[in-house]
């Protein structure tokens, strides 16, 4: 770093100066440099991070409408409104009941699928692509395609119900049962992503633990799971977990394209509720409300789980 | 874990395959019944093979129902256009705070780390309310501008650029080269995998996202992909069972080919991305 400032001053205390006033130069120059090629992203994350975040604070507790010229303060009114509104409540209960089935089931059958497929190297790699596809398909064009295959008398899995004797199921017109299966489409197409996430997770443990635990007496695989891949996985697991939970809970395309919330609100989760409150109703302050209310419960459910799991990790 | 007995062996391919069959049915189905005339598919046949070849015309019928082109075109250029940018803000962004010694470094990784946090639908109707008041609702802008500086993408070149060593950046100093030549011609081409990996997260998740084009595009010229075939779903509900899925075919076929051309890079390119968002 100094080398070619040492050169450049010949003896004594003004070869000194030279050099503390070249690199003082340095440094500004490259203060410069760095505040010009850092400052368009920063200024973007300013205009679309940040402000939008303080923006949407505010507007929760205004009864701002779209186009209007002035708003009102009204304090934590858009917030009674949403807790005194059933509406609410069903569509963060769907949420919830969505987010837990869908983040534990895609979690333990993605690892179920890696543990299967990195067992042995036969068949590798077509299992994985096989169960990856639904993660880079359209989630929409997958919806539509799901939405025709259970249409209760057009649709394959309908027809085979029938030939087989059986009633045919409104999956998706039942009340009780369109969340079940929205939940089984979500655990269908997340699975995959988890998988490979294990996967990657599972190389990393190195292979002589296996051998050592063998020789300490661990036989059956099942007790090799327990004693060695079960806690060296544990990290990959929190963070599985975790993110697969954000995942779920962000459900949108699935549900606008199939149910639109229906049959009676029975599939109306947060998303499609923000979505409608704000941009098909323009209740701008009551949407705004609801994002909060959505945003505080995505970070406080992510912490929550971290801290358990942490603690279940560590103390193994 | 070598040594699988044969009885271990049959027993994983037999769950495993049962498992992937299921997983590849709806594939299947949309694949099969894109080549079924109306007529077959109303009379709730099982039978996966099409009958005849009218089917194809659902290809055709889908094509003259909806600007089907010009959607995958708006997807191609909306996702192009995102990346283009991402990288352009982002790169140097990261290396102004990893590699140059200035003062603002820690301030703009705190304003990165908080945006990591806040996904697009937590700032919509701010964004929203803002393009509205500029007139850019319903345009590439709207669908562009928004996702044009990423914190992830940021993130990401950090976490890379800490890799490659100082050293080698005192020594281009020492060849003479100048600030803006290292940075572009030394260490950039250097970060080739984590950009390809961006790449890959930021085209998959903007090709299929549907929350913002629903929200800003009015015009339906103006439809990705998905809004396209939401929009041909939504208004022909229960009719044309056929086109529909054609449509879903065309629109899922782009990222399905190139995944299965190139997976490796998908999979890191996704799982990655996925870590922190999506």
């Amino acid at each position: 770093m100094t080398a070619p400032i040492a050169v450049s001053g010949a003896t004594g205390l003004r070869g000194m100066n030279d050099s503390a006033r070249a690199l003082r130069r340095r440094f500004a120059g490259e203060a410069r440099l760095g505040w010009l090629i850092a400052s368009p992203a920063f200024a973007g994350l300013l205009v679309f991070a940040l402000a939008p975040c303080l923006v949407v604070f505010a507007m929760a507790l205004s009864d701002w409408q779209l186009g209007a010229p002035s708003a009102r303060f009204v304090g934590a009114a858009n917030f009674r409104a949403l807790a005194a509104d059933d509406g609410f409540w069903i569509s963060a209960r769907n949420t919830l009941v969505y987010g837990i089935a869908v983040s534990s089931g895609s979690v333990l059958l993605g690892l179920a699928l890696a543990l299967l497929i990195e067992a042995s190297p036969l068949g590798r790699l077509f299992f994985r692509t096989a169960f990856f596809l639904p993660v880079v398909s359209t989630t929409v064009a997958m919806a539509v395609v799901w939405e025709f295959l259970l249409h209760p008398t057009l649709g394959p899995v309908n027809v085979a119900l029938k030939r087989l004797g059986l009633a045919q199921v409104p999956f998706l017109a039942d009340a009780d049962l369109v969340l079940p299966t929205l939940c089984a489409i979500g655990i269908w197409e997340n699975a995959g992503f988890n998988m490979v996430l294990f996967l990657a997770g599972l190389r990393t443990i190195p292979s002589d633990l296996y051998e050592a635990a063998a020789l300490d007496g661990a036989q059956p695989a099942w007790e090799r799971f327990w004693t060695v891949t079960f806690p060296l996985l544990g990290p990959t697991l929190l963070f599985v977990a975790v993110i697969s939970l954000v995942r779920s809970f962000k459900v949108f395309d699935t549900i606008v394209a199939i149910t639109q919330g229906g049959p009676h609100r029975a599939s109306e989760v947060m998303l499609f509720t923000i979505y409608q409150e704000g941009f098909g109703f323009f209740r701008i302050g009551y949407a705004s409300a609801l994002t909060i209310v959505f945003l505080i419960a995505l970070v406080g459910v992510t912490t929550l789980q971290m801290r358990l799991l942490e603690r279940r990790v560590h103390y193994r | 874990m070598r040594g699988r007995s044969p009885l271990f062996e049959t027993m994983r391919l037999a769950v495993l395959g049962v498992l992937a069959a299921g997983f590849l049915l709806p594939f299947f189905w949309m694949v099969s019944f894109s080549l079924k005339p109306a007529s077959e598919i109303f009379t709730g046949s099982l039978n996966p093979l099409p009958t005849g070849l009218d089917g194809f015309m659902n290809y055709v019928r889908v094509f003259e129902a909806r600007p089907l082109g010009r959607y995958l075109a708006n997807g191609a250029i909306v996702c192009a256009a995102i990346l283009f940018f991402q990288v352009l803000f982002a790169a140097p962004c990261a290396y102004a705070i990893t590699k140059l010694r200035f003062g603002a470094g820690p301030l703009i990784f705190g304003l990165v780390l908080f945006a990591l946090l806040v996904p697009i639908q937590v700032t919509a109707i701010p964004i929203f309310a803002m393009l509205a008041k500029l007139g850019a609702l319903d345009s590439y802008t709207a669908l562009i501008v928004p996702f044009s500086c990423s914190a992830f993408a940021i993130f990401l070149f950090r976490q890379f650029l800490r890799t490659i060593p100082d050293e080698l950046i005192h020594a281009a100093r020492l060849d003479g080269c100048s600030e803006w030549s290292i940075m572009w011609q030394i260490v950039m081409p250097l970060t080739l995998p984590a950009a390809t990996a961006f790449a890959v997260f930021s085209v998959v998740s903007h090709w299929n996202d549907l929350f913002w084009p629903l929200i800003v595009v009015r015009t339906p010229e103006l439809s990705t992909p998905p809004l396209g075939l939401l929009s041909f779903h939504s208004s022909e509900a229960g009719e044309r069972y056929g086109e529909l899925m054609a449509g879903s075919v065309i629109i899922t076929l782009p990222l399905v080919a190139a995944f299965l051309a190139a997976q490796r890079q998908f999979i890191d390119g996704i799982s990655l991305g996925g870590g922190l968002k999506g």
